[in-house]
C-alpha cells in the first residue's frame, strides 16, 4: 500500500503549523512526547495521494460469488468501478439448446441457486404459455406457496449477508435458522434440499403430504415471526447499522427506471411495481398482499423493502394454505404431463405416452415469448423461441442481476469503500443467475 | 389464453401496434402479435427513431428496457442474426419485443443513448454472437473468458467449444488444450419416424426394394459355402453406408482394426505423467 502513496513536496502553508505549535506554552512532559511523534513534524504524515487502482473480489467474502471489481480510488473514495462478470459463465443458454424441454429444467435451479423454485416458475410459465397449456388450481396454489416459501429463503440470506458485511453477526445466525427450515419443507415436498426441479409445464411434479401443509402452517405462526422479528428487531433500529445504509448508494426514481431496475431494487426507489400484482401469474391475482415502497432508494430501504417482503409473503402462503383446493397436481394432457407410475402398470397407452415423453419429449409449437415474473431478486426473464419441435430454438434468460450490477458504478462513485458491501449487499446478487 | 402466464394488459395489443405504425412510419416492416405477444419488426436504419418513439410517444410510453436478446437463425443467410429488445411499459402495463435483424459486418446502432442499461445487454450480445453495435463506447467481452475466441452461442459453435483448461503442475499454471472427450456428446434424433424423419430406421432397410416381387414361400436356405464366401466377400468390400444415420457412427472402424480388447503388441509402460500425483498405495487411495 505504501509503494502507491506519493509524498509530495511539503506544501508551504504547513510550515506554519510549526512555528505555531511552538508557540504554544506547553507543559516539557508533553512536549517530550510530541517530539516522539508526527506532531513535531505536522506535515510528515500528510501526504499527497495519487488515483490508484486495486482488485475487489474475485475472491471476497463480501462480492457474493466471484464477482471481480476493478475500482479506480482517489484515497478511499470510489471514483470509478468496473465490474467484470463472467467467472461463473456456464454457458447455460447453449446447453438448453441441446436438451429436450423437460430436462432444461434443472438448468434452472442452479442459476440462482438462492431461490431455485422461481426460476423454474419462470421457465415453465413460458412454457404453457406457448403451449397455451392450462394448469389445475391446486397446482397453481402449490406452485405460488412454494414460490414465496423460496422467497423467504432467498431474503432470509440476503438480508442476513447484507448485516454481516456492514459488520454484525448475530442476525445472520438467526436467519440462517429460517432458511434451514425452508430447505427442509423444500425437501419434503421435492426431495431435494437446494436443486428441487419440482415445477412442470403443466402444474408440479408430485403432491405435497397433508402434514407438510400443516407444518408449513405451524411454522408460519410460531417460529418465523419469532426467529425472524428477533433477528430484524437488532439491525432495523440499530445506529450502526443506519449510519452505514441509510444514504448509501441512493438511486432515484428516474434512474431506477432507465436503468432497468426491479424488485425491490424499483420499489426502494418509490415505485410500486410488483409483477405478482401488476402482471399476475397463477392464482396471484387471488392474493390479497401489499407492495412496500421506499422513500428514499437507499440501501436502507432496500434492506427494510425485503424485510417487509418476508412478512407479506407469509401472508401469501397462509391464504394458499386456507385456501388451496384438492383435485389434481398437474394437467391431464397426457401429451405434455406423464401420466402416474401406477397408471402405466394397467394401461399401454399410459405406458406409450411415458415413453414417448421421457426419450422424444413433447414438441412446442412455434413461437417467441418474453415472459417475466417477479423472483426474489426482481424481474427474471425467459425469452423463449422455439421453432415447433422438442427443443427450444433459443432460450435468453434475462437476469436481475445484469441491469442492478451495471448500475454499480454510478452508485457507487462518490462513496467510500467501505459502502461498497452495502451496497453491493443491498442488491442482492447471485453469480449463478448473473453469468448463467 | 389460458396458461397462467403473467398477464400484463393484452388487450392493448390492438390498439399498441396501430400507434406504433403511426409513430414509426416505414421503418417498421412487419407489426403482428403472436402467442400474445407484440412484435414490431423494423429496419436497422429506423431502430434508433423507433424505439425513441416506443419511448416517448404518448400513449405507448414503453419506458423500460428489459432485456437484449440476440438469435442465430444460419438458414436466413447473410443477416442471420436476430436482436430483439424487450421493453417495458411501466405505466400501460404492456409488454412488446422490436426485432431488428443484423449480419457479421453490418453493425446495429446502440441504444445506450436511449436507455444506459443496453450498455451491458449489448456486450453480451456481441460476445456471444458477435453482432457490432455503432455507438457502444465500451463494447468489451463480458461473460467470456479474459482472451476467449469466438462467438459461443452461434449455432455453428460446437457445444464442447474447442478448448479446455486444467492446471498444470508442471507449468505451475492454467494451461490452454483443445478438448478432448472420452465419449462424443450424443445427439439423440428422437423425433417420431412418423412425422418427418429422414433416416431410414434399423430394420427398414429392405423396405424400399420391396418393389420386386418375392418369391411366394420360405427361401431355400443357404449352403454353408456360401454363407462362407459371402462373408468373405463382406470383409474385403467396404462395410455399406450405415443405414441408421443418428444411432450408427458412421466410419467406426472394426474391433479387428482398431485391436479393442486386445493388448497392444508393443505395449510399453506408460510414461509418468508429470501432472498426475501417484497415490501412496494402500487400500483407502
Amino acid at each position: 500500500m505504501t509503494d502507491t502513496l506519493v509524498e509530495k513536496d511539503m506544501p508551504v502553508d504547513h510550515q506554519v503549523d510549526k512555528t505555531m505549535a511552538v508557540d504554544r506554552e506547553v507543559d516539557p512532559a508533553v512536549e517530550k512526547i510530541i517530539g516522539a511523534t508526527d506532531a513535531s513534524h505536522p506535515s510528515e504524515g500528510d501526504v499527497a495521494i495519487q488515483n490508484y487502482t486495486i482488485n475487489f473480489g474475485p475472491q471476497h467474502p463480501a462480492a457474493h460469488g466471484v464477482l471481480r471489481l476493478v475500482m479506480e480510488l482517489d484515497g478511499e473514495i470510489i471514483e470509478r468501478i468496473d465490474p467484470h462478470v463472467g467467472l461463473l459463465h456456464r454457458g447455460t443458454e447453449k446447453l438448453i439448446e441441446y436438451k429436450t424441454y423437460a430436462q432444461a429444467i434443472p438448468y434452472f435451479d442452479r442459476l440462482d441457486y438462492c431461490s431455485p423454485m422461481c426460476m423454474e416458475h419462470t421457465f415453465v410459465l413460458a412454457i404453457e404459455k406457448l403451449l397455451d397449456l392450462e394448469v389445475p388450481l391446486r397446482a397453481q396454489y402449490l406452485r405460488v406457496l412454494f414460490a414465496e416459501l423460496t422467497r423467504i429463503s432467498n431474503h432470509m440470506l440476503n438480508l442476513g449477508s447484507h448485516v454481516m458485511d456492514v459488520g454484525a453477526m448475530t442476525p445472520n445466525l438467526w436467519l440462517f435458522e429460517i432458511r434451514e427450515d425452508c430447505y427442509g419443507f423444500f425437501e419434503r415436498a421435492s426431495g431435494a434440499r437446494m436443486h428441487h426441479n419440482y415445477m412442470r409445464p403443466g402444474g408440479v411434479h408430485q403432491d405435497v403430504p397433508l402434514k407438510l401443509l400443516t407444518d408449513i402452517a405451524d411454522w408460519l405462526d410460531t417460529r418465523l415471526p419469532r426467529l425472524f422479528e428477533d433477528a430484524i428487531s437488532l439491525v432495523a433500529d440499530n445506529r450502526i447499522f443506519k449510519q452505514r445504509n441509510v444514504d448509501i448508494g441512493t438511486v432515484s426514481r428516474d434512474d431506477a427506471i432507465a436503468w432497468g431496475f426491479s424488485g425491490p431494487m424499483i420499489r426502494a426507489a418509490g415505485i410500486p411495481w410488483d409483477l405478482r400484482k401488476s402482471q399476475p401469474y397463477d392464482v396471484y391475482d387471488r392474493m390479497d398482499f401489499d407492495v412496500p415502497v421506499g422513500t428514499r432508494g437507499d440501501c436502507y430501504d432496500r434492506f427494510m423493502v425485503r424485510v417487509e417482503e418476508v412478512r407479506q409473503s407469509a401472508r401469501i402462503m397462509r391464504q394458499c394454505l386456507n385456501e388451496m383446493p384438492e383435485g389434481p397436481i398437474a394437467s391431464l394432457d397426457r401429451k405434455v404431463v406423464p401420466p402416474k407410475r401406477a397408471e402405466m402398470k394397467q394401461s399401454m397407452e399410459a405406458l406409450i405416452h411415458h415413453f414417448k415423453l421421457y426419450t422424444e419429449g413433447y414438441h412446442v409449437p412455434a413461437g417467441e415469448v418474453y415472459v417475466a415474473t417477479e423472483s426474489p431478486k426482481g424481474e427474471f426473464g425467459v425469452y423463449l423461441v422455439s421453432d415447433g419441435s422438442n427443443k427450444p430454438y433459443r432460450c435468453k434468460i434475462r437476469p436481475t442481476a445484469f441491469s442492478h450490477l451495471q448500475a454499480m458504478d454510478f452508485m457507487s462513485r462518490g462513496h467510500m469503500l467501505a459502502d461498497t458491501t452495502a451496497i453491493l449487499g443491498a442488491m442482492d446478487i447471485v453469480f449463478g443467475e448473473c453469468d448463467r | 389464453m389460458r396458461a397462467p402466464a403473467p398477464a400484463f394488459a393484452y388487450s392493448l395489443n390492438d390498439e399498441t401496434i396501430a400507434a406504433a405504425q403511426a409513430a414509426i412510419g416505414g421503418g417498421l416492416t412487419h407489426a403482428f402479435a403472436r402467442a400474445g405477444e407484440v412484435q414490431l419488426h423494423v429496419t436497422r436504419d429506423a431502430l434508433i427513431q423507433a424505439l425513441t418513439a416506443l419511448r416517448d410517444t404518448p400513449g405507448l410510453e414503453y419506458q423500460q428496457l428489459m432485456e437484449i436478446a440476440g438469435v442465430d437463425y444460419p438458414d436466413r443467410g447473410v443477416e442471420r442474426f436476430e436482436v430483439v429488445y424487450c421493453l417495458l411499459s411501466l405505466t400501460r402495463n404492456h409488454r412488446l419485443h422490436v426485432h431488428v435483424r443484423a449480419s457479421e459486418d453490418t453493425p446495429v446502432p446502440s441504444v445506450t443513448g436511449l436507455w444506459p442499461v443496453a450498455g451491458w445487454l449489448e456486450r453480451e450480445v456481441y460476445d456471444m454472437y458477435g453482432v457490432l453495435f455503432a455507438g457502444n463506447q465500451d463494447l468489451r467481452r463480458i461473460l467470456t473468458d479474459y482472451g476467449f475466441r469466438g462467438h459461443p452461442f452461434r449455432k455453428d459453435f460446437p457445444l464442447s467449444g474447442f478448448v479446455e483448461m486444467r492446471y498444470s503442475e508442471e507449468q505451475k499454471r492454467v494451461v490452454y488444450e483443445p478438448v478432448k472427450l472420452a465419449q462424443d456428446f450424443r445427439n439423440f434424433d428422437f423425433m417420431s419416424p412418423w412425422e418427418g424423419a429422414e433416416y431410414v430406421l434399423p430394420g427398414d432397410e429392405k423396405a424400399k426394394d420391396a418393389a420386386l416381387p418375392q418369391a411366394k414361400g420360405a427361401q431355400t436356405p443357404a449352403t454353408a459355402t456360401q454363407v462362407q464366401n459371402a462373408g468373405a466377400a463382406k470383409t474385403d468390400a467396404k462395410a455399406p453406408a450405415a443405414s441408421s444415420e443418428p444411432y450408427a457412427k458412421t466410419d467406426a472402424p472394426s474391433t479387428a482394426q482398431t485391436g479393442a480388447g486386445k493388448d497392444d503388441p508393443d505395449s510399453k509402460p506408460k510414461p509418468a505423467d508429470p501432472d498426475v500425483v501417484p497415490g501412496k498405495g494402500g487400500q483407502n487411495q
